[in-house]
């Protein structure tokens, strides 16, 4: 009732904290974290599908098996069809037109022959692709050969299958990186961002909360999974599918450490002045989709016009893509990874200076 | 009273945001120990104010002294001694009360210990409940309870209970008043009339960033005058004469909005004399009704509006 007087409140406030307020938001981090089930996913379970559905679908195969489509149409295909029956390295399938045509477009067949009669014969295929062309060479290895060619110079072969040499050896380490910088950006950029929109960052600051505590708990944070999300990759690239581990430890505890570090401050950057989801989400994509086309994750950096090159090489992704790769497949030393490094330092400095200075606090 | 014993003194303070005028010259003086309260409409620069007196926003001028010391040099000492409630802030909703005032208290030299304060805002049954699972009473007295964490001299309340039912409202009150007479200096905004009156020492009334009247609840409304208030809803479609009650017996004064409100000095005698009046010019009404003056009717005599959109 109103008319009972309040009772003032009773309690002894005592000096000192309770805890030490960077623990206590570092904890916050991992609790939001981890009660997030599909962070947790993205984060540790995601990279692993991707790893284990890429390793399997370029696994080293004994022989290479071209697939050749043989249009049914064409006057000669019984005889082209017989003559090529005999290859053990090709899968011959008989397709009318619209078949052929739709096999070629889709990559079910890698070439189509068409047999005009025994003597004249026409191969259907796309020149941009590897797979066709190495077709189109043993088609017509084996075509040319029942024809009686002879070969005019004696060739034997010494096959070797290294570990190190394989797709998935080339792709883990770049699921590792990207993971790194997927993780890091959109794990601080976002958490950020929505703290601001909630206005929870101007009720922090409101607070005698130092402000480098809140921004160093999300590194921290970072840091903690990246030795996760580190292990577990490189783990199961060495137990799944022998992906090597050739250069120093220390070099690739290193050189991940570097990466999540660079990662969380572009993260901090993208953060520092967006008041939505949203404007946060179009920079973080604006920045990381050309780095996924360009750094080198799933193919060769290489494949891009040297004009481009000085650019793809002084991205981060491209540095601590090439640094992993190198310690991991390479075994690189400190020597040769210095200029990776130099890059990557750049960057974090760089990035972590400017979120800093024009970091939005309300 | 002497400088020593004032908590808060604001001295024309002046905020713009583009060509919007949100704070136009606002002079206040709130005393140690007192609860203060801005009572004011929406939009009338309420939360601008408070938010430049915690040091969160920057005024364009004017003068700002916090427990005696000034925000450009004192701002870390200050952020010890004070408790800050902002009127929108969401809390995460994956952690616990615990967990969030625990973080909170950790920001601080000094305060009480964290069972303290759940006991104290009544969310010890919710201790390890998630923010996201709470009622909006319970996440209004966890961010009262955050703002509690340093055992702050003077307590900053943005519109603690908008948008709460009338049972938390009163939960909040409670809590305010045992904070109160608990010796601390409160500074609260506020849009509700019975809240000003029931917990405020002193209201300041703020309308277009200004300070249009300052004193207790009870003598903002004795300057009215009136004993008794009488609004009057006419039947619609009938053509009202303006200064239709003003000859009437009793009637001190009277305003024309969607109803008529007429402060009057006597009810029994004005109420019989205002339905001669309506009987005269042959108008018809839909409802009448009388209230002991309220700080509502103090606006409406000083602004001619509402404190709240009808």
């Amino acid at each position: 009732m109103s008319n009972n007087e309040p009772k003032p409140v009773s309690w002894n406030p005592q000096s000192g904290r309770s805890t030490s307020p960077l623990l206590q938001l570092t904890l916050i981090r991992f609790r939001e974290f981890l009660r997030e089930p599909e962070a947790v996913f993205w984060t540790f379970i995601f990279p692993l599908l991707l790893a284990g559905g890429l390793g399997l679908a370029f696994r080293s195969r004994p022989a290479d098996v071209a697939k050749v489509g043989i249009l049914t149409s064409a006057p000669a295909a019984e005889t082209i069809r017989a003559a090529l029956a005999g290859d053990s390295t090709l899968q011959l399938v008989s397709l009318d037109d619209t078949a052929a045509a739709t096999a070629l477009r889709i990559g079910t067949v890698a070439l189509v022959v068409v047999a005009q009669d025994a003597q004249r014969v026409e191969y259907r295929f796309d020149r941009a692709r590897e797979e066709a062309r190495t077709a189109r060479l043993m088609v017509d290895e084996a075509l040319q050969r029942s024809h009686g060619r002879k070969d005019a110079v004696a060739v034997t072969e010494s096959l070797i299958s290294e570990r190190g040499s394989r797709y998935i050896d080339f792709v883990l380490p770049g699921l590792l990186a990207m993971n790194l910088m997927g993780s890091g950006m959109w794990g601080i950029g976002f958490s950020i961002v929505d703290a601001r929109r909630k206005k929870l960052l101007k009720r922090f600051v409101a607070t005698p909360m130092r402000r480098y505590h809140y921004l160093a708990s999300f590194l921290v944070m970072r840091l903690g999974l990246m030795v996760i999300e580190v292990t577990v990759i490189a783990s199961f690239g060495y137990f799944a599918f022998g992906v090597p581990m050739r250069g120093s430890l220390v070099a690739f505890g290193v050189a991940c450490l570097l990466g999540a570090l660079v990662f969380g401050s572009l993260g901090l950057l993208v953060a520092s002045r967006a008041r939505t989801i949203e404007a946060a989400s179009g920079l973080m994509n604006l920045l990381m989709l050309p780095m996924w086309v360009a750094s080198g994750v799933f193919f060769s950096a290489g494949n891009f016009p040297d004009a481009v090159q000085p650019i793809i090489q002084a991205l981060p992704l491209t540095a601590v893509v090439d640094s992993v790769r190198g310690i991991m497949i390479q075994g690189l030393g400190w020597a040769q990874l210095l200029p990776e490094f130099a890059i990557v330092t750049t960057w974090l400095v760089l990035s972590f200076g400017v979120a800093l200075r024009f970091f939005r606090w309300r | 009273m002497p400088a020593a014993s004032l908590a808060l003194e604001v001295r024309a303070l002046r905020k713009t945001f583009g060509t919007v005028v949100a704070v136009d010259g606002l002079d206040l003086d709130v005393h140690s120990g007192e609860c203060f309260g801005l009572l004011g409409p929406n939009g009338a620069g309420k939360t601008t104010t408070i938010e430049i007196c915690e040091g969160l926003q920057e005024a364009d001028s004017g003068d700002v002294i916090v427990l005696g010391k000034r925000w450009n040099s004192d701002e870390r000492a200050l952020r010890e001694r004070l408790g800050v409630q902002l009127q929108e802030t969401q809390f995460s909703e994956k952690i616990t009360v615990e967990e969030t005032i625990s973080l909170f208290r950790s920001f601080f030299q000094r305060g009480p210990a964290v069972h303290e304060i759940i006991g104290l805002v009544q969310l010890d049954e919710k201790r390890a409940a998630r923010v996201g699972t709470l009622s909006g009473g319970q996440k209004q007295r966890l961010s009262v309870a955050c703002a509690l964490a340093g055992d702050p001299e003077l307590l900053f309340l943005d519109e603690p209970t908008t948008g709460l039912d009338p049972q938390s409202r009163r939960q909040l009150w409670d809590l305010v008043e045992q904070l109160r007479a608990s010796g601390r200096t409160i500074l609260l905004t506020t849009h509700y009339m019975e809240e000003a009156e029931r917990l405020c020492d002193r209201v300041a009334i703020v309308d277009q960033g200004k300070v249009i009247a300052i004193d207790t609840p009870r003598a903002l409304i004795r300057s009215l005058g009136a004993e008794q208030v009488v609004e009057v809803e006419l039947a619609e479609g009938a053509a009202v004469p303006t200064g239709l009650f003003a000859t009437t017996d009793g009637v001190l004064e009277s305003r024309h909005g969607p109803v008529w409100t007429l402060q009057v000095s006597a009810a029994h005698r004005a109420v019989p004399a205002v339905l001669r009046t309506l009987e005269a010019a042959g108008l018809s009404m839909t409802e009448l009704r009388t209230h002991t003056p309220t700080l509502e009717d103090v606006f409406v005599s000083l602004t001619g509006r509402h404190l709240r959109e009808q």
